[in-house]
């Protein structure tokens, strides 16, 4: 009976009730999250504890050559004449040795301090002391070294395990040429994805890595390596940045945290519906020069943005073009203060955005609009369906449907979209405390942080809690996406 | 609950066209036509009124960017045609360099050389075909024609060499060869006869059925990233125009960013796509969780490294071209989404043929890829030419390393910008004008790129 009342409720009533549902599941769906997160630890504990059992097992049962391989690595595989692999353990634990003691061992040593040893000056000659910044990256780089040795090692018992048992079951191991065949083979995976994964590791997962660790330290203009020496803080900084009060960001926080977050709605919905109205236009039966409009809609897309972006900025400018006509013709007595006055700054923003962003969602529009099947549309005109009612039965659910995801990652790209911000305000009017901007987002912010006010601390800080906002938003949309792929399945 | 109005209308069904046809009477049909009139009208108008908001701007800066900065001064004017129109500020962003003496001349002496040697292959290519052995008189005209080619090739090489100095013969006799190699491939590789046996003899122009799509573009970009290094290394040193300088720097980065990342790009998604592995969830979600973190969190990590390297200040190019490779593989979402839609037992009727995985991503999976292989291309290309941030945090105020963007982004910024503003248009119109003439002729993939990446997630 559930679904009949439900049917029988007006447009509105309908909507509240789906919206309270929504709310009503949310902390059910969360929970199942939070459920599934612990069974995967839980899982992750086990597969760890049963690695670890597997250890003893294997050396309790393993031959010399295995043994042997615990404290030698590789030695295993060349002593079973698998020369190609047992040489490429022995050099990566070499590596690994020589690395740790000439280098990592004293990084990692100084890492509970960040040094303690400071600059000094023994007349004109500098004495440098302790490097915080070298000691913290490097020290995570040694850890991370260390973690990959592991990996290795264990690897390298399990192979001797499975080698032992080939050998054992009277079996023939595989050769040099046979492993490095299967590189372009049934292991092809490693080969394509060898040398991405040591980019990521490098460029993105370590210095991430490295950033979150410098959010703890007091990492700044006042202690800046190698003249000075930084050190940990704790959560010092997520205060400043959070709480209220004279000496912290907390209200800026607020205020720009805001901002990015009505920025990025009114960059991806404002953009979605009057990209989708555009294209609906464009392709309606009888419009002529389709190729046209659209190519020349896309221009905005293929001139690079710094030129298009900075241009236009300069033409919003109190002395640019725009403002000189206006008071030219008399329509205006003073110019009209497109980025000197924070709420003309931030209408202006969105206004230009939609002159970027509505050619995206034009084109992407288009391609759906194409695939929607034209006998729905035929069958609701015979029902006597207009315009508008086709649209919002037909074209709208379906759009929504399936550009759901495409909504989520605009959203995300927009709360990190620095280069429309960047190129028309750079974050100006000023005036918020911390050095920010009225029109700053959370990570132009972050840039200014970094770049101008060399005030990393708080950069890498607020670089947390951008991840942390959208990890948010991300977990929440996640969780409603099958509730809204079960509603508006139409088919 | 209202009852549904039905409309009057007849509905007659067409059995030849086999389509359902409205009919009404005719007053409602004439004001439904009328209706339909006035819809096409509104949309032709703000559709016009939309393309004119969408030009101006553009148009404004082509106009501005004749307005010369020595005869009316300041940036910000309140006219918008220039009181003469003037080449000036073009001439400023070439000031200082001997680029057009050398360019010109060497780019007419490659363009002599590639000609004539197009001639020569396609020639040389009838002649030695055996599949095409024609009448002695036809060989005998080939002869000579051939002959007269390399005669061309000589005479302009000499006229060419007789602009320079002779201590700059040497450099110029290299400078010509290099053009040479990259004009006359992507000429001969336009224009050639695909079959010619001569082409197929020669390594990188194996252009047989399947891989044609996948080599012939990783030659011509091979060609093209080897002009860059021309320009880069060779003519501009030669030249003091810092403009042109940064738009070389970009132009290498654009181009070794486009293959490298597409490489890698491929590479990761086609492995997330269709091979199954241990940890395949594992990256993916990792991916996901990193992709959260904004990218500039990262910078002066990133710095650092490049700093211990070498690979920064007047090393920006390379450097630049590392950053936007090595974290590339984060971005595979479109093209995983493109090769989940090719069918699976293609590859499986390949291995079951004894193909190894390798040969089925090469042979069977590369050239049904195309279109997404020119969408990441162009995609990668154009990145760095918008780049600001990274660009010039990692050249650091040196002007040997900057790129477009840092450049013209300075010159509009700084406090003597009202006098640049104009310089500014003139260096945006000569960026913008390639890109843009670039991304409207494959404007095609990008769509279809763009589309499958928004439906899919």
């Amino acid at each position: 009976m559930v679904d009949l009342d439900y049917l029988k409720m007006s447009r509105p009533r309908k909507l509240l009730h789906d919206l309270a549902g929504f709310f009503a599941r949310l902390p059910g769906r969360l929970g199942n999250g939070l459920k599934g997160l612990a069974l995967a630890v839980g899982r992750c504990l086990k597969g760890l504890g049963l690695s670890i059992a597997d250890l003893f097992t294997t050396f309790r049962d393993g031959d010399w050559k295995t043994r042997l391989s615990y404290l030698v690595m590789g030695s295993g595989s060349m002593a079973r004449g698998q020369w190609g692999r047992g040489l490429l353990f022995f050099l990566f634990q070499t590596v690994f040795n020589l690395y740790m003691v000439n280098f990592g061992m004293a990084y990692l040593g100084k890492l509970n301090t960040l040094g303690v040893v400071e600059t000094y000056k023994e007349g004109r000659k500098t004495v440098y002391g302790d490097n915080s910044f070298l000691i913290l990256l490097y020290g995570v780089l040694t850890l991370f070294f260390i973690a990959a040795f592991i990996y290795t090692w264990r690897v390298n018992i399990r192979q001797n395990k499975v080698s032992q048992q080939i050998l054992a079951s009277g079996g023939k191991l595989k050769g040099t040429k046979d492993n490095l065949q299967s590189l372009v083979d049934s292991q092809f995976h490693k080969t394509l994805l060898a040398l991405p994964t040591l980019g990521v590791f490098v460029f993105t997962i370590l210095p991430i890595f490295f950033m979150i660790l410098v959010a703890f330290t007091n990492f700044d203009y006042n202690h800046q390596p190698p003249a000075k020496l930084f050190t940990w803080v704790g959560f010092e900084n997520f205060r400043t940045l959070l709480s209220s009060g004279s000496a912290s960001y907390g209200d800026t926080f607020r205020q720009v945290l805001f901002w990015t977050l009505v920025w990025a709605f009114f960059a991806t919905f404002l953009n979605y519906f009057l990209g989708m109205f555009v294209a609906i236009m464009i392709n309606k039966k009888g419009i002529r020069l389709k190729k046209m409009w659209r190519t020349i809609l896309v221009m905005t897309i293929a001139i690079p943005q710094f030129v298009s972006l900075l241009y236009v900025s300069k033409m919003f400018a109190a002395d640019g073009l725009i403002n000189t006509y206006l008071m030219k013709w008399h329509w205006i007595a003073q110019p009209i203060p497109f980025w000197t006055d924070p709420g003309w700054a931030r209408f202006t923003i969105i206004l230009i955005n939609i002159w970027i962003g509505i050619p995206y969602l034009m084109l992407i529009a288009t391609g759906i609009l194409m695939n929607i099947p034209a006998d729905l549309y035929e069958s609701a005109r015979i029902d006597g369906a207009n315009a508008l009612q086709m649209y919002g039965k037909i074209t709208l659910p379906y759009m929504l449907f399936v550009t759901g995801p495409y909504l989520l990652t605009s959203f995300t790209g927009n709360i990190n979209n620095f280069n429309v911000i960047f190129l028309l305000s750079q974050g100006k009017p000023m005036g918020l405390a911390g050095n920010a901007g009225h029109t700053d987002l959370l990570i132009t912010w972050l840039y200014r942080m970094t770049v101008t006010d060399t005030n990393y601390k708080i950069a890498a800080v607020i670089g947390i809690m951008v991840f942390v906002v959208l990890a948010v938003i991300n977990l929440v949309v996640y969780n409603l996406i099958p509730s809204v792929k079960n509603e508006e399945d139409f088919q | 609950m209202a009852e549904r109005k039905i409309p009057e209308v007849d509905i007659i069904v067409d059995e030849k066209a086999g389509v359902i046809k409205e009919v009404g009477p005719q007053r409602k049909l004439r004001s439904k036509k009328g209706h339909e009139r006035r819809t096409n009208g509104a949309i032709y108008t703000v559709l016009t009124v939309m393309s004119i908001v969408w030009l101006v701007p553009f148009v404004f800066l082509v106009l501005q960017s004749f307005r010369s900065y020595k005869l009316e001064k300041g940036g910000m004017v309140d006219y918008l045609l220039p009181k003469t129109f003037s080449l000036d500020n073009y001439a400023f962003l070439f000031e200082g360099s001997n680029f057009f003496h050398w360019c010109g001349r060497a780019i007419l002496v490659g363009l002599a050389c590639a000609a004539a040697t197009v001639a020569l292959v396609c020639l040389a290519g009838k002649l030695f075909d055996r599949q095409d052995r024609g009448a002695r008189p036809a060989r005998v005209g080939i002869l000579g024609a051939c002959l007269a080619a390399g005669y061309a090739l000589l005479v302009a090489l000499t006229a060419a060499l007789q602009g320079f100095a002779p201590a700059e013969r040497p450099v110029a006799v290299l400078v010509c060869l290099m053009l040479f190699l990259a004009i006359g491939a992507i000429i001969a590789r336009v224009y050639l006869k695909q079959d010619s046996k001569l082409l197929r003899s020669i390594p990188g122009y194996v252009v047989e059925d399947r891989h044609e799509g996948a080599k012939k573009l990783a030659a011509m970009f091979a060609e093209f990233a080897l002009l860059a290094i021309i320009l880069q290394y060779i003519l501009i040193p030669m030249t003091k125009s810092q403009y042109l300088l940064w738009y070389t720097n970009t132009l290498t980065i654009a181009l070794f960013t486009a293959v490298l990342q597409t490489a890698i790009v491929l590479s990761v998604s086609y492995a997330l796509s269709r091979l199954r592995f241990r940890g395949r969830k594992l990256i993916m979600n990792a991916v996901l969780v990193l992709g959260l973190f904004p990218g500039f969190l990262t910078m002066i990590t990133l710095y650092f490294l490049l700093k211990q390297m070498g690979l920064t200040q007047s090393g920006a190019v390379p450097g630049l071209i590392l950053i936007y490779c090595a974290s590339s593989g984060m971005g595979y979402y479109i093209s995983k989404g493109f090769f989940d839609t090719i069918p699976k037992s293609l590859d499986e009727s390949a291995r079951i043929d004894g193909a190894t995985r390798f040969q089925v991503f090469m042979k069977i999976i590369m050239p049904l890829a195309k279109p997404i292989v020119i969408y990441t291309i162009l995609m990668a290309f154009m990145a760095p030419w918008g780049d600001y941030v990274f660009a010039s945090y990692v050249a650091f105020g040196d002007q040997q390393g900057y790129n477009v963007a840092v450049g013209l982004y300075n010159w509009v910024n700084t406090n003597d910008f009202q006098n640049y503003f104009t310089r500014f248009c003139a260096g945006g119109v000569l960026v913008a004008l390639p890109i843009t003439a670039l991304f409207l002729a494959l404007q095609k993939y990008y769509v279809e790129g763009v589309t499958g990446g928004a439906v899919k997630g």
